[in-house]
């Protein structure tokens, strides 16, 4: 039986909980050996001139050996925006000299013997900033009043796709149309950023960062420090969560390295929690118009989407994000019509980055809502108007309107299991009885159902390169380009591999994370590892077993097509000849046994689901409790359930949380006042119930595993489920929609506006 | 995230630590859990220059039975207010609501001396007190004075208690089998309450609706005319001021104040 689809207990987890993981700021490497400690002066200010930088007293404190300023940066160039359709104005100043864009934007820097005495002379660094109006939201924003980059004469960053026709809902019987916010909210890996850098006689660069792909990391510290990235040797340790705010290198890490080499000395920085929650990218941040149009029969004839994506004061990967949104809007509906706009626009906020589905869930969240507005406007029950539009079963290639080429899905399946399994019609039931006898606790039914984009081009093309070894002793060593910070692929990579060799999990290391061992990568984000750098796993498994069978045949003086893998042998066995065989390890004591590979999928995958959510609504307070979430998730072919599944909890914890807690707020004068987990209401444990995962698996014709992302279903599929669960529990009273954060608050006072509403429309 | 620099003072009994307090002044803090005062110094919000440790002070940890009122020692912690069969025999309130702090972890760190000390509005113990009624002991160098908990909280974050003086006891009234309720209500499990209300025996307190606890005085004198529970409920946040922050704005504070009132009066009436 294959060891593929088994529960395989994760091989990194013992070292995980016994020692502990080694991250970036645990590095006790002897290159780092009297490195010095960076601590970043950040602007308090949101907007302002930056008038100046008196760093005297502080160059005085105890320990402090350099202060840096901007005067001092006069070998780089300001950081370019990262994609060629940005206003090419909106750049990014390694430390600000002249203007400061957000409270967290990096002034100077303090460089101190000890750590702690970087914080205490980082207070005597005086900033004197002369403030300018803050712009705070995409409205702000768009109105150009206030520009935070003068050169580039406004604050559009980008503009995507075009006004919708003046006839595209024409003809529609019914058209609804909600503004939605898509609210702006902070990753928080438990691994705050962390960097560090030393550079030997040579002029070779050693640094170490957390993120997500050293590769593409490795890239960007050339592009940005000038350097031929083959002198940069790129080390990612252990890392604790990413949630896409790690995807490449931030500007901190790389400036680490040029200070480093501007004192001559090791340095290396770790940022608190309350920095992290200003100075990491933050996600999502979409203010969305929906327009759905179509008959009372409940056929959806068109369907717009328009959004402004706040992208805080520098571009970022925010600033593409409106294109997957874009692309994804119709998600798994068969709407004639669709159309999408989306503008990327600056505001002097944190930067804007991808966030556990990046784009993706602010698509399915619109449409989720306005399938719901529709179905509520022609009063239909909302899982029937899911399944009259839903795309019929497929399996060759879609296109949808927006340009999409779906692989292959069952959407119907997907929905009717869920609802089968959430005991739909009785949760109906249960929510007319409390509605008719007005209950306190009234119970709120919510759907969704999705499809994602995973694997998609991330700038290095479709592709993932593996190595494979396999050793004298028995053992065998996969390289991979991809970059786990908790997926596990330290067990499904040595799946792979033993499924193909017959080498046990135990015997096969997989090693990641060091240029200088993994040149080529394309890093873990998309959900696109397991499809890509798994199937080149695969792949490296098969072109090893053929390099095995050409040196056997020598060996065994066969026929190479008689020999076959002997699982049991980790080898290769002559058909029909007991004893006649050669174990792969034999095989390379004389010659290494090795290949290198690189897989390239023809296409991304298109994974799908639905889930139901559903809460209890306390109608006096406004406070929703999620008391079940039952999740359909097909990702294709499933190598490891333990894994998958644990993806899937943790997506929907992410998923729920922006539902109904997270939220990063800005005040009028672009103070962030959710700058601490005191503030910013992190989800934990006690805030999901046991969730109810069903089975589905579809697997894709894209790479040879059949399998398809996993890791961002959660937060794409759960999000909208909730929401319109809480929404639904308070249908009756006549709510329509309550914008994310679905807060206590919000829901009671909808409720009051219903009912005052409706107490009117009775007079 | 790092505080700034400060001298650790570690007192073996009252009166050491009393005489620290005296010799330090305004710039000294006492340190007991810590739970409370540690992450203000990380932030750097709070800037002492000495901590004067009184976690390792014998016999400030205690519970007993005196006559009417239960004595609790200033260094209990709350993980075991919350379990002490004594308190949860003699005032269940009180037991109740040391187990709504935090988390387990939080619990067998914090004390009730610190909690009261602190006077964070939103805190749940305090609330408890100022509804069951009752004294905190305090010592200085004068000796032993008690103050009411009706007088206790002052501020937010101030207490009537002198720089010069420390939480030694709390002494809380016996509500035996007196019906009781609490109703905190927040948006996750561990959070601080938005609102709170502790009702038993016809008093009432509030938290988060003022700089400090606050009795729903209101609220009180309509219950001693005879005014229905829902008549009084309705008269809970009468008196208060509460501020707007990203949880909850004033006016949502106030619907709260009403509505956990009157859950919290008729949990106690249905005991």
């Amino acid at each position: 039986m294959s060891i593929l689809g088994t529960r395989v207990v994760r091989t990194e987890d013992p070292l995980f909980l016994t020692r502990g993981a080694v991250y970036t700021d645990d590095l006790t490497d002897e290159r780092l050996t009297g490195a010095l400690h960076a601590t970043f002066i950040r602007s308090q200010v949101a907007h302002g001139r930056l008038l100046s930088v008196d760093t005297s007293a502080a160059l005085e404190a105890p320990g402090v050996v350099a202060v840096v300023t901007a005067a001092d940066v006069t070998d780089l160039v300001p950081i370019p925006p990262p994609f060629p359709f940005i206003n090419a104005e909106m750049t990014r100043p390694w430390l600000a000299s002249d203007r400061v864009r957000f409270v967290g934007d990096p002034i100077a820097v303090v460089l101190t013997e000890e750590r702690y005495q970087g914080e205490d002379a980082a207070e005597m660094v005086v900033v004197d900033v002369d403030p300018l109006p803050a712009v705070v939201g995409t409205a702000a924003a768009a109105a150009d009043e206030v520009l935070l980059f003068p050169e580039a004469g406004t604050n559009l960053m980008a503009s995507f796709g075009d006004p919708a026709p003046a006839d595209f809902f024409d003809g529609c019987e019914v058209v609804v149309t909600q503004a939605l916010v898509n609210q702006r909210v902070a990753p928080v890996p438990l691994e705050t950023r962390a960097a560090a850098a030393a550079w030997s006689p040579d002029g070779r660069l050693t640094a170490w960062c957390t993120n997500q792909g050293a590769q593409q990391a490795r890239g960007q510290f050339g592009d940005w420090l000038e350097m031929d990235p083959d002198l940069i040797h790129l080390i990612t340790p252990d890392v604790g969560g990413g949630f896409g705010a790690k995807i490449g290198a931030d500007p901190e890490y790389a400036f680490i390295a040029w200070l480093a080499k501007h004192v001559g000395r090791p340095v290396r920085w770790a940022e608190s929690r309350s920095e992290n929650l200003v100075g990491m990218l933050h996600g999502r941040a979409q203010d969305q118009v929906v327009t759905i149009g179509g008959r009372r029969d409940g056929t959806v004839e068109a369907y717009s989407l328009v959004f402004d994506q706040d992208c805080g004061a520098y571009p970022r990967i925010g600033a593409v994000l409106p294109t997957l949104t874009m692309l994804m809007a119709p998600g798994v509906y068969a709407f004639p019509k669709v159309h999408a706009q989306g503008r990327a626009l600056a505001t002097t906020t944190t930067s804007i980055g991808a966030y556990r589905g990046a784009g993706r869930p602010e698509a399915t969240a619109a449409v989720e809502r306005a399938i719901d507005l529709f179905a509520a406007e022609i009063g239909m029950d909302p899982a029937e108007v899911r399944r009259k539009n839903l795309l019929p079963a497929f399996s060759e290639p879609h296109t949808t309107p927006m340009g999409a080429t779906y692989d292959n899905g069952d959407y119907t399946v997907a929905l009717d299991k869920a609802l089968e399994a959430a005991g739909y019609e009785e949760l109906r039931a249960e929510q007319a009885r409390r509605r008719e006898a007005g209950d306190v606790r009234q119970l709120g039914i919510g759907l969704s159902v999705y499809v994602e984009i995973t694997g998609a081009d991330n700038g290095a093309g479709t592709k993932e390169a593996a190595e494979l070894e396999v050793h004298a002793d028995g053992t065998a060593t996969v390289l991979t380009g991809t970059s786990p910070h908790g997926q596990g692929h330290a067990t499904s990579w040595a799946m792979i591999a033993s499924d193909q060799l017959g080498i046990p999990v135990e015997k096969i290391t997989v090693l990641h994370g060091d240029t200088d061992l993994v040149p080529q990568g394309g890093g873990t984000m998309g959900s696109r590892s397991l499809q890509q750098g798994g199937a080149a796993v695969h792949q490296a498994a098969e072109e090893l077993i053929e390099e095995a069978r050409r040196r056997a045949a020598e060996r065994l003086e066969v026929d190479p097509t008689d020999l076959v893998v002997d699982l049991g042998l980790a080898g290769l066995a002559v058909r029909g000849t007991p004893g006649a065989a050669v174990s792969f390890a034999e095989l390379a004591e004389d010659e290494r046994l090795l290949v290198n590979t690189v897989f390239n999928a023809d296409a991304p995958t298109f994974p799908f689901g639905a889930h139901v959510a559903v809460v209890e609504l306390d109608v006096e307070s406004g406070k929703a409790q999620l008391t079940r979430l039952v999740a359909v998730d097909d990702a294709g072919t499933i190598i490891n359930p333990l894994i998958a599944e644990g993806q899937r909890h943790g997506g929907f914890a992410q998923g729920v949380a922006q539902a109904l807690l997270e939220e990063v707020l800005y005040d009028e004068d672009g103070n962030p006042t959710t700058s601490t987990l005191a503030d910013y209401p992190f989800v934990s444990a006690t805030e999901v119930p046991s969730f109810e995962l069903v089975d589905m698996a579809t697997p894709t014709p894209m790479n040879p595993l059949g399998a398809k992302g996993i890791g961002e279903a959660g937060t794409i599929g759960a999000t909208p489920a909730v929401q319109n669960a809480v929404i639904d529990a308070a249908a009756h009273l006549g709510v329509r929609h309550v914008d994310m954060p679905v807060t206590p608050m919000r829901v009671w006072r909808a409720i009051q506006q219903a009912t005052h509403t409706q107490q009117q429309e009775g007079n | 995230m790092i505080p700034t620099a400060f001298d650790y003072v570690r007192a073996r009994s009252v009166d050491e630590a009393l005489a620290a307090l005296t010799e330090h002044g305004e710039d000294a803090k006492l340190l007991a859990g810590g739970h409370s005062l540690l992450p203000i110094m990380k932030l750097r919000l709070a800037i002492p220059t000495v901590l004067i440790d009184i976690g390792g002070i014998p016999d400030l940890s205690y519970v007993r039975v005196e006559g009417d009122e239960v004595a609790v020692g200033a260094g209990t912690r709350l993980f075991e207010i919350e379990r002490d069969e004594v308190v949860r025999a003699e005032v269940p309130l009180l037991s109740h609501v040391a187990g709504r702090v935090g988390d387990p972890q939080v619990r067998h760190r914090a004390t009730l001396g610190g909690t009261v000390a602190h006077s964070d509005p939103a805190s749940d113990v305090p609330t408890g007190l100022l509804a069951l009624g009752g004294d905190v002991v305090v010592q200085g160098p004068a000796g032993r004075r008690s103050i009411p908990v009706t007088a206790c909280w002052t501020g937010f974050f101030e207490t009537d208690v002198a720089a010069d003086e420390m939480v030694v006891e709390v002494r809380v009234p016996r509500t035996g089998s007196s019906g009781w309720g609490y109703e905190k209500f927040t948006r996750r499990e561990n959070d601080w309450a938005i609102v709170a209300a502790a009702a038993v025996e016809g008093r009432v307190a509030l938290a988060n609706m003022a700089g400090t606890v606050v009795r729903a005085a209101a609220t009180e004198e309509a219950l001693a005319r005879g005014a229905s529970i829902a008549e009084a409920a309705a008269l809970a946040d009468q008196g208060t001021s509460p501020s707007s922050d990203m949880h909850a704005d004033a006016d949502y504070r106030r619907h709260l104040a009403r509505l956990l009132t009157r859950r919290a009066l008729e949990t106690a009436a249905a005991a």
